[in-house]
């Protein structure tokens, strides 16, 4: 079964990283989609721009309202993705521990959700 | 056989057996609620078979057999309507309830089965209250509206609460196996967590319904005892069950006839249960040979000074400090140090209890914990410094909000 893994962590810890601490996050990363690539469960991963790139749009009243900003304003940000295929949520609950999160010592958060499977149309 | 005869019987092999059965059905069709229905039906239809032509000779096998057809019966009527529609992709859920080769595992009703119920009920990914009502559900076989009296909880509310653990089970995939070794001690505790929640929900308070309450602690002993079954080595289990079996042992001598509180102290020893304390002691013993020291053992071993104490004035307050101080280092949580501070007070005198509660006061975290103003009156109390004591009673009762510890509060101040 597919998870998604929706990492959140506080841009601003992002922003002020240094290089080697940049390079060390990037190695952790690497060494994740290394191994799930390795055993052929990954299907996809990706940092995203900073929330200060978003845009949200909304219907109100039948109109789109084109905003800008997240969804929501958060203590700590969705800052990037990984979709991988697991046996059950104990598997993806391991990778999730592999997967860095917070920047700096920072506070962060891996949020597993199972994908919703629907049959062919 | 008449009706009655046979009823007793099946209700004697659903509090036997039902765990093993539910937890070997659900290996079988990966579904809690497809297990539950199939083994509901099998008892019902136990009660009017076993009526008629008398009760087989393995009555657990009998329940098993037939919940295990009905599951196949259920997945080939589901199969073949979902065919019908031509929305199905693939068939897995009922090909494993369909795999022959498992009935006689199942008949077997191996331990592991129940273990792996225990472990998915007590996941850490579901919160601790539906831990609590799943595995009393499942595996301790109470209905929801026992629950919900026992918790005092709308039964609507009891229910929903267990649809969206099984759901989240379901969606999330929440394996129903037993965790790898890396993750035991931390799953079992866990587990443990539990079972002692479950303990002391039945224990401690004292209002809701006591039948169901008693219900409670036998279930908590119970499933430590199935813990310890399976994890004989395991230290913090047998602390746990001792804890517990020491505890329950003063069940009749800790509440009088009008629902009152009865100190430690002023409880009749007589009416503590010899074969619980029994146990108990045997257990902290041997959990304490082990020399894995954890929460669980060191509170026995603290309730077991108590169980060996004859009268009050033969307990063993020093060793209780020093186990109290032992509990401080692993949770430095200033409730323990108040009851060291109470321990300390019996053995080297109340002027110095107080010193240590009133230092305790100071650092702030209990001053407006009832039980602080509460120990430090009993320790003036027994120091003779009467408007004192009646001022930190009359402060424990400003802050005491329990009906039951209110009274006794009121007593105490009263007696002054």
């Amino acid at each position: 079964m597919r998870y998604i893994f929706l990492i959140y962590s506080r841009e601003q810890d992002r922003a002020s990283m240094s290089a080697e601490e940049g390079q060390a996050i990037r190695t952790q990363h690497w060494a994740v989609q290394d191994e799930s690539g390795r055993k052929g469960v990954l299907h996809a991963a990706q940092p995203l721009q900073p929330t200060n790139t978003a845009t949200s749009v909304r219907m109100q009243d039948g109109k789109p309202l084109i905003v800008d900003g997240p969804f929501a304003e958060t203590k700590e940000q969705l800052a990037g993705y990984y979709l991988i295929d697991c046996r059950d949520l104990d598997e993806a609950i391991e990778w999730a521990k592999k997967i860095p999160s917070g920047c700096r010592g920072g506070p962060g958060c891996i949020e597993i959700r199972p994908l919703m499977e629907l049959p062919p149309r | 056989m008449n009706a009655a005869s046979a009823r007793a019987v099946v209700e004697a092999t659903f509090r036997r057996e039902h765990g093993r059965i539910i937890a070997a059905l659900i290996r079988l069709c990966g579904s809690f609620d497809r297990a539950e229905e199939a083994m509901q039906d099998a008892f019902a239809s136990a009660l009017a078979h076993w009526t008629e032509q008398g009760i087989p000779d393995n009555p657990g096998a009998w329940i098993t057999a037939a919940s295990h057809r009905k599951l196949i019966d259920v997945a080939r009527r589901e199969r073949t309507r979902r065919e019908k529609s031509e929305l199905l992709r693939d068939d897995d859920d009922e090909s494993a309830a369909e795999g022959g080769a498992s009935f006689d595992e199942a008949a077997a009703g191996l331990p592991d089965d129940r273990l792996r119920l225990i472990f998915t009920c007590c996941h850490p990914a579901l919160n601790r209250e539906a831990q609590v009502a799943l595995t009393l559900r499942t595996l301790g076989g109470l209905t929801t509206d026992e629950i919900a009296r026992a918790f005092l909880l709308p039964e609507p509310t009891l229910a929903q609460r267990l649809v969206r653990a099984k759901r989240k089970i379901q969606q999330a995939r929440i394996p129903y196996e037993v965790p790898p070794e890396h993750a035991l001690p931390e799953r079992r505790a866990s587990v443990q967590a539990v079972i002692y929640l479950i303990f002391n929900e039945g224990y401690l308070a004292t209002s809701g319904d006591s039948l169901v309450r008693r219900e409670l602690c036998a279930e908590a002993i119970r499933l430590a005892r199935l813990l310890r079954e399976l994890y004989p080595q395991d230290a913090q289990t047998a602390g746990l069950l001792a804890l517990m079996l020491l505890h329950d042992s003063r069940r009749h001598a800790r509440v009088d006839g009008s629902g009152a509180l009865i100190t430690l102290e002023e409880q009749d020893r007589g009416t503590w249960d010899r074969e619980e304390i029994n146990e108990g002691l045997a257990l902290v013993e041997l959990a304490l040979s082990w020399h894995a020291p954890g929460p669980y053992q060191i509170q026995a071993a603290i309730a077991a000074l108590h169980a060996q104490a004859a009268t009050p004035a033969e307990t063993d307050w020093p060793q209780i400090a020093a186990l109290y101080a032992e509990l401080a280092k692993l949770n430095p949580s200033p409730v323990i140090l108040l009851n060291r501070a109470v321990a300390i007070g019996m053995s080297e005198g109340p002027e110095r209890g107080l010193m240590l509660m009133d230092s305790l006061g100071v650092s702030g975290a209990l001053s407006e914990y009832y039980l602080l103003h509460a120990a430090r009156a009993d320790m003036l109390r027994r120091s003779n410094r009467r408007e004192a004591a009646a001022e930190a009673y009359r402060r424990a009762l400003a802050l005491a909000t329990n009906e039951t510890e209110r009274r006794f509060l009121q007593r105490r101040l009263g007696e002054l």
